[in-house]
């Protein structure tokens, strides 16, 4: 099988002012379809840089990203926002869902940048059927603010999974979530990766989080610092 | 369906922070009412500016007869006697563009009472419909003439407050007998004070009676300017009885009827002509209409030819006019720029709040441009809310702003004209103030990078 990311010597520097900052220095690595991964790294390492690049929420200074068979890295704003929809979804530390908006008018929208042409009861159905996924079917009509921590998060993963992404992008997926709910919220990213086949990368500073995938990218001063586990 | 799901989102936006909304919405909602109150007010004011100039003539015609050329020698304007009453009543019935017409023949001569006399500026003889044309239906006392005493040529009169205090002291003239060159005439109504025109005569110095009062039974000639009771002077030993039509004719152009005639024909058969016919147009905008249809009118009344030149003439009042026409576009400028200003205040209004919207949601574009929206949507977002907020303002603006005028109309008695173009116009103007205000705070919003605005706190 193909692989679904694939970097190659991708840097990125950032210019502040005269100064200009290395943040990642010449990253490569591929992540195989089906794949479910951590990237670890300690705040400053590049980590988020990285997070950002492989999401296409922007570009790299130099080198190759090559998603599903394309190569991105020179896309500009309007293809990359395309891409997203497409074929990334996004999980965030703090949720992200837009309070005094019920659950489900959450995850709909995706939906309102999508090309496909779909009814708005056809929406509604497949953003129901989202939600009955991640087991909120009772929680519908809800607010964030009427929802747990782990229920919030819920919400977020129905919401990227709403256009059938192949690539899971999870930030911090449990670092404002209990341990116990942590737990949860993991196991559902090893089920949706297990069961519907769609590539999770999971983005952490905490080993224990780790432990849940197969394979660990390590990164350390915007280097690979070497992978343990299948490559 | 798309635009319907910009708007569903944009309402949904809206209703998520209600106090903001309903706050930008007030700013709109003033402005829109404040335009709307003022432009009914404004336009009440200009009618009823309108109406005062009006009632100067604004809207009044004169049709005076043609020039007469004799051999080269030109004797003027007036000079021969083409109008009759005949043209009065056609102009009054093949003119739309009209509203009344008057005939009027003018005298100038002694008028007397007791011991005192007078010579009036204005003798003139019409109808009740000069009163309209003049807009002088208001009489300070008594009553006008009707057409019936026209009928009859009657002898009573209405008299300016100038001949009041000249002949009678200022005390009530109603129903004395003044005579007018030996005859007699019953005063039955007092016009209300005009004042002096615009050539500094005394409008208030005449005397109205009937037209056929005045051409047959006072002036046999037609119009003279100068004092016809001074060359009859020889006459004035004369006995006037009430029964002789023609007092103070001097040549009889036409047989004596008998008695048995006479009998016959109350009416005798008038051959006459008017000095001229004064018409008001019905309104300012119908001058021109109403100046194409007298003409067409006496043309063909005056049986002319298509290649004959006009044997009359028909005036406007140019410097009235214009004076109208230039009050009545400085008030819409004025209205207009008060509007204005109005809208622009309730314009900075919403975008600042939007500008703050778009702060406060930085996150949530952030959010919503890694779910793939594309700038231009985050910008067609914020322009939609602006828009919706300004639309919003306008409708609840209109009903404000009538129901302020109405308010106004009603307690302050102030007049007001209500106006479906300042609807109009207020409805398009406040959602053109949305697109224009909304979109500096939108194109902010589209601008932003995902990466800063997910991560802002």
């Amino acid at each position: 099988m193909a692989d679904l990311v694939k970097l190659q010597n991708i840097q990125k520097t950032y210019h502040l002012g005269e100064v200009d900052l290395p943040v990642l220095k010449g990253v490569s690595l591929a992540v195989a379809r089906g794949e479910l991964v951590t990237l670890m790294g300690a705040s400053g390492s590049g980590k988020s840089t990285l997070m950002n690049i492989l999401g296409c929420l922007d570009h790299p200074t130099s080198g190759e990203y090559w998603l599903d068979g394309q190569e991105v890295s020179h896309f500009g704003a309007k293809e990359r926002a395309r891409l997203r929809n497409r074929i990334i979804g996004f999980v965030f530390q703090s949720f992200n869902l837009l309070p005094r908006t019920t659950a489900l008018e959450n995850v709909l929208i995706p939906l309102s940048y999508t090309r496909e042409n779909l009814s708005e009861r056809q929406k509604r159905e497949r953003a129901a059927e989202m939600l009955t996924k991640v087991g909120l079917a009772d929680r519908i009509g809800h607010q964030p603010s009427q929802l747990s921590g782990g229920e919030q998060q819920r919400v977020a993963i129905a919401r990227s999974l709403i256009n059938h992404p192949q690539l899971l992008l999870a930030d911090e997926p449990t670092g404002n979530l209990d341990s116990h709910t942590s737990e949860d919220i993991l196991g559902m990213f090893e089920t949706l990766n297990a069961t519907d086949g769609i590539t999770v990368i999971l983005v952490t500073h905490d080993p224990a989080v780790a432990h849940h995938t197969r394979r660990t990218i390590r990164i350390k001063d915007g280097l690979i610092e070497g992978s343990k586990g299948v490559a | 369906m798309r635009l319907l799901g910009i708007l569903k989102t944009a309402a949904g936006a809206l209703r998520r922070s209600t106090m903001r909304t309903l706050l930008t919405t007030l700013g709109i909602v003033i402005g829109v009412a404040a335009v709307i109150t003022m432009m009914e007010i404004g336009n009440g004011a200009t009618l009823a500016i309108q109406r005062t100039l009006t009632s100067l003539g604004a809207n009044t015609l004169a049709v005076i007869p043609g020039a007469q050329n004799v051999g080269g020698v030109n004797y003027g304007i007036g000079s021969v006697t083409t109008l009759t009453p005949n043209d009065a009543d056609a102009i009054s019935k093949k003119c739309p563009a009209v509203a009344n017409v008057a005939p009027i023949v003018r005298a100038r001569t002694q008028i007397v009472y007791g011991k005192r006399n007078w010579v009036p500026t204005y003798i003139y003889g019409s109808t009740p419909s000069f009163l309209l044309v003049r807009d002088w239906t208001n009489m300070e006392e008594g009553a006008a003439f009707t057409e019936h005493d026209v009928l009859n040529a009657s002898k009573v009169c209405v008299i300016g407050r100038t001949i009041v205090r000249e002949l009678f002291a200022g005390q009530s003239p109603i129903g004395k007998e003044i005579r007018v060159r030996n005859v007699s005439f019953k005063v039955i109504g007092v016009l209300s004070p005009k004042g002096a025109n615009m050539m500094g005569q005394d409008q208030d110095d005449i005397l109205l009676a009937p037209w056929t009062t005045i051409k047959y039974r006072v002036v046999a000639t037609s119009v003279s300017s100068s004092n016809q009771s001074a060359t009859n002077t020889t006459n004035a030993t004369e006995v006037n009885s009430l029964t002789q039509m023609y007092p103070n004719i001097t040549t009889s152009l036409y047989p004596t009827q008998s008695s048995n005639e006479l009998a016959d024909l109350p009416q005798p058969i008038r051959f006459a002509n008017v000095d001229q016919i004064l018409a008001n147009a019905r309104s300012a905008a119908q001058i021109p209409g109403a100046i194409e249809q007298i003409t067409d009118a006496l043309r063909q009344n005056h049986h002319l030819r298509p290649t004959a030149p006009n044997d009359f003439t028909v005036r406007d009042m140019t410097e009235i006019t214009k004076a109208m026409s230039s009050t009545t576009a400085l008030i819409t400028k004025l209205l207009l720029y008060v509007a204005m200003i109005s809208l622009v205040v309730g314009g900075v209004g919403i975008m600042n709040i939007m500008l703050v919207s778009v702060t406060e949601r930085t996150r949530e574009i952030g959010l919503r441009m890694a779910v793939g929206a594309e700038p231009n949507d985050i910008l067609r977002q914020f322009l939609a809310e602006a828009i919706v907020v300004c639309l919003l303002g306008g409708i609840i603006g209109i009903a404000v702003g009538r129901g302020t005028s109405t308010l106004v109309s009603k307690v302050l008695n102030w007049p007001t004209v209500a106006s479906v173009g300042a609807i109009v116009a207020a409805v398009v103007v406040s959602a053109s103030v949305g697109v224009i205000f909304g979109f500096y705070p939108a194109w902010k919003g589209s601008r932003l990078d995902p990466i800063d605005a997910l991560r802002y706190e």
